[in-house]
């Protein structure tokens, strides 16, 4: 089948999602999904931040679709043309869905374990505007505890149910889901229960968003601080092929292998993610690759890098104890040896 | 006095009872549908040219045939009896008074359509009515209507009520199929429409109360005896439910083609206004159609009599006319604040949106929180185009129409109102008694907005 993307044309097996067409040929024309996850069956749909103007429906039918069609869930027709970036209604849909987006949600990255990785910071970043016109209350939830490896922050969701999607279809029992209706619909468990099952981990790495991050990483760093690799072990429960955020010799975190689109190439067991932090558990295969404007990507090794000056002690990024608590401690008192002019 | 089908039976006493509902002509239509062709049925329903009553006008007849009956998969009739919307009351009415005529449609309708099992969806706060049917149902199986083998004809149909949990999003098809499969309310992403994948992956057809409650007089008296009563494309009678400041509100059943004026003046329908206060508008179709301003009530913009037709109440689109929706006739004289009127509704679709898409999970709660503003005088005068904004955002770019629904009616509260929510914003201290306009109607103080020069 043959469609045509942002005057790009590729053929696609029958079936294919306009989105997937999308990611096919890659670049600009691919519409953010906030919601959609290839992995998850049944996901998106919901965000719509992925709307896209059909200018023509098919062959067959050349009539172009009155309204925008969130492209994650429209399937391609034979000779289907399809504007993404090119046109400035879904521009301007983009842009209002972000709006709405960040509507509710508490702009605390500064101290928002997600920054640097997360969905809607790019999101916003490529469709926001500078300045908001919601002059009310955010609306905001109690918080609620789900065990010890996951910590919730409910104001931060977006509600694209990709957990629950995952703790239905990996683990055997879900436990949580989504509690109430419109905005003030929350993800919660039956009753206060734990999230404990060997799989739930995969909820963090799916989240776009900081509402499910790792508990035993909270607070630790800023994610661009760690320096990823790529590792494996042998794991009984899983494939055992992780990235390993480390801060010199430490492992902080480990989480699955995500690709461009931020999606996990393989889920992970609890125990792999959780347990395991010491470097001898793991055969480190090697640096992470990066995208090319990721955040993560300003310590990246591969570039010529211009001589940072960094105001303070030498090797502090060397991830030495004492060091570490000036970077992410805001109570330890900084030495302040900036060259006095 | 216009020819009435649906309500022409709800005054004989005890009609509610099978025995009486029987005496009275009941159950013929299943009779003599039961030795017709399912398809022929389906025919006298595309003849009749019966539009569903839900709202979205679609027609029944175009709906069943659209029924995936190639897969072999067991087909199910739903009746969606989730009437929630603000204003409408209709197939309460119907339903409470004469409870077997919409069992009589149900057994008529699946037999068209194949089904051998069927569902009645009502709505969590009708518990009395859901008894109601509960019991009617009980009589028909005793009766022989229902169950294995249905008089004798080999056709099996089981008939069931579901209560549903009192949300207004599963008034929308596929989240009652969602609801009624025992899963949280949302609305599922079309296609696959419910014609081929609905029920438990089953090909489904959902209709209104209303709508099959007519079936049985198209299979008595035939499609074509029902498409000459009203005008046009809009055939058939219409419950309509008024309320608002009118001297007589309740159900009243019109043949379509009838003009508003007369509806609303005749001493038959709604006699008129409730005291000398001029009227200031009307919706004609439930909270989520468009208000019509005074001066296009009676009269459409290019100077025609508006009738109560789909088609002429929908004239002039969205601009000038509006859309007859669900029949929730609601009448408005100049006591009643728009402002007010808007935030309440858009209050209630803030409550209702099930919060799965962004546009209405976060764009209703907008609204209601600006308009709430606007309505306590602490409005500020961009909001009014902050909220065109927000509105045409959520129009078009949601997964089910409720976003839509949400989106019309404070569209409309701008187009024609707009220098009344200018008045709240510039003269907030008049606007502080809740009922600022009972006692000083706006067409007084409208005089305040326009530029003064000294």
């Amino acid at each position: 089948m043959k469609v045509t993307i942002d005057g790009q044309e590729i053929d696609v097996e029958p079936g294919t999602t306009i989105l997937q067409a999308a990611r096919l040929i890659g670049g600009e024309s691919v519409p953010p999904a906030m919601c959609y996850y290839s992995k998850l069956k049944g996901s998106g749909g919901k965000c719509r931040c992925c709307l896209v103007e059909v200018s023509k429906g098919s062959e067959a039918d050349p009539r172009p679709m009155p309204k925008l069609m969130a492209s994650c869930v429209t399937g391609v027709m034979d000779g289907m043309e399809v504007k993404s970036i090119s046109s400035p209604r879904v521009t301007e849909a983009r842009k209002s869905v972000t709006e709405f987006l960040l509507m509710n949600h508490p702009l605390d990255c500064p101290v928002c374990d997600q920054a640097g990785e997360c969905d809607l910071q790019n999101l916003s970043y490529n469709h926001g505007k500078e300045l908001t016109r919601f002059h009310e209350e955010k609306r905001t939830f109690e918080p609620e505890d789900l065990g010890n490896n996951i910590q919730l922050h409910m104001n931060r969701c977006i509600l694209c149910y990709r957990c629950v999607y995952t703790a239905e279809q990996l683990t055997d029992g879900r436990v949580h889901g989504v509690v109430g209706r419109g905005d003030h619909a929350q993800i919660s468990t039956c009753v206060s229960a734990a999230i404990e099952n060997e799989y739930s981990g995969n909820m963090i790495d799916v989240c776009p968003v900081g509402a499910l991050t790792d508990k035993t990483f909270r607070f630790k760093s800023r994610v661009w601080f760690n320096k990823p690799f790529t590792a494996h072990r042998n794991c009984d429960k899983c494939c055992g092929k992780t990235t390993l955020w480390m801060f010199g010799n430490e492992i902080q975190r480990v989480t699955a292998r995500k690709d461009e689109y931020h999606e996990v190439e393989e889920f992970i067991c609890n125990e792999c993610r959780f347990d395991h932090k010491d470097v001898k558990d793991w055969v480190i295969e090697g640096p992470r690759k990066f995208e090319k404007f990721s955040v993560i990507n300003q310590n990246n090794y591969t570039r010529k890098l211009e001589p940072v000056q960094i105001h303070t002690e030498k090797q502090i990024l060397k991830g030495r104890e004492q060091d570490r608590k000036k970077i992410s401690m805001v109570d330890v008192p900084v030495i302040d040896n900036t060259p006095k002019s | 006095m216009g020819r009435k089908i649906l309500l022409d039976k709800i005054n004989i006493p005890g009609i509610k009872t099978y025995e009486v509902y029987r005496r009275n002509g009941g159950y013929a239509s299943v009779e003599k549908a039961l030795k017709m062709d399912p398809d022929a049925i389906t025919e006298e329903v595309k003849t009749s040219g019966l539009r569903g009553r839900g709202g979205a006008g679609f027609p029944v007849g175009l709906k069943w045939s659209f029924i995936d009956k190639k897969s072999g998969n067991p087909r199910h009739l739903v009746c969606n009896a989730d009437e929630s919307e603000p204003g409408t009351f209709k197939d309460r009415y119907l339903m409470e008074y004469i409870p077997h005529l919409l069992i009589e449609g149900m057994i008529v309708s699946s037999f068209a359509l194949g089904a051998n099992l069927s569902y009645i969806y009502i709505r969590g706060e009708y518990m009395w009515v859901f008894k109601t049917l509960e019991r009617a149902i009980k009589e028909a199986y005793a009766a022989g209507w229902l169950g294995k083998n249905i008089k004798g004809t080999g056709y099996d149909l089981d008939l069931h009520v579901h209560c549903g949990g009192g949300a207004y999003i599963c008034g929308e098809e596929t989240a009652l199929i969602e609801s009624l499969e025992g899963k949280r309310g949302n609305p599922r992403i079309k296609p696959p429409f419910p014609a081929v994948k609905g029920l438990w992956q089953n090909p489904t057809v959902v209709n209104n109360v209303e709508s099959i409650a007519s079936v049985p007089w198209i299979v008595l008296n035939s499609g074509e005896e029902y498409s000459k009563i009203g005008l046009g494309r809009s055939t058939g009678t219409k419950l309509f439910s008024v309320s608002g400041h009118v001297k007589k509100p309740g159900v009243y059943e019109i043949e379509m083609g009838m003009t508003v004026e007369e509806f609303m003046n005749s001493d038959e329908y709604c006699g008129g206004m409730i005291d000398d206060r001029p009227l200031k508008g009307l919706i004609p179709g439930g909270s989520s159609v468009p208000i019509l301003p005074q001066h296009l009530i009676f009269k459409t913009a290019n100077g025609e009599d508006r009738l109560m037709t789909y088609e002429s109440l929908a004239d002039g689109g969205f601009a000038t006319g509006s859309s007859l929706g669900s029949g929730g006739f609601i009448v408005y004289n100049d006591t009643a604040c728009i402002v007010r009127n808007t935030w309440n509704f858009s209050r209630f679709y803030h409550h209702e949106s099930c919060g799965q898409c962004s546009p209405c999970r976060e764009g209703t709660g907008w609204m209601e929180k600006v308009l709430w503003r606007i309505e306590n005088g602490e409005g500020r005068i961009e909001d009014i185009d902050l909220l065109w904004d927000i509105q045409s955002k959520i129009e078009g770019n949601t997964i089910c129409p409720l976003g839509d629904a949400a989106a019309w009616p404070v569209a409309a509260a701008i187009r024609h109102f707009r220098d009344e929510f200018e008045y709240h914003i510039r003269f907030p201290e008049r606007i502080k008694n809740r009922d600022h306009f009972t006692n000083e109607p706006f067409e007084k103080v409208k005089h305040l907005l326009q530029k003064q020069s000294i």
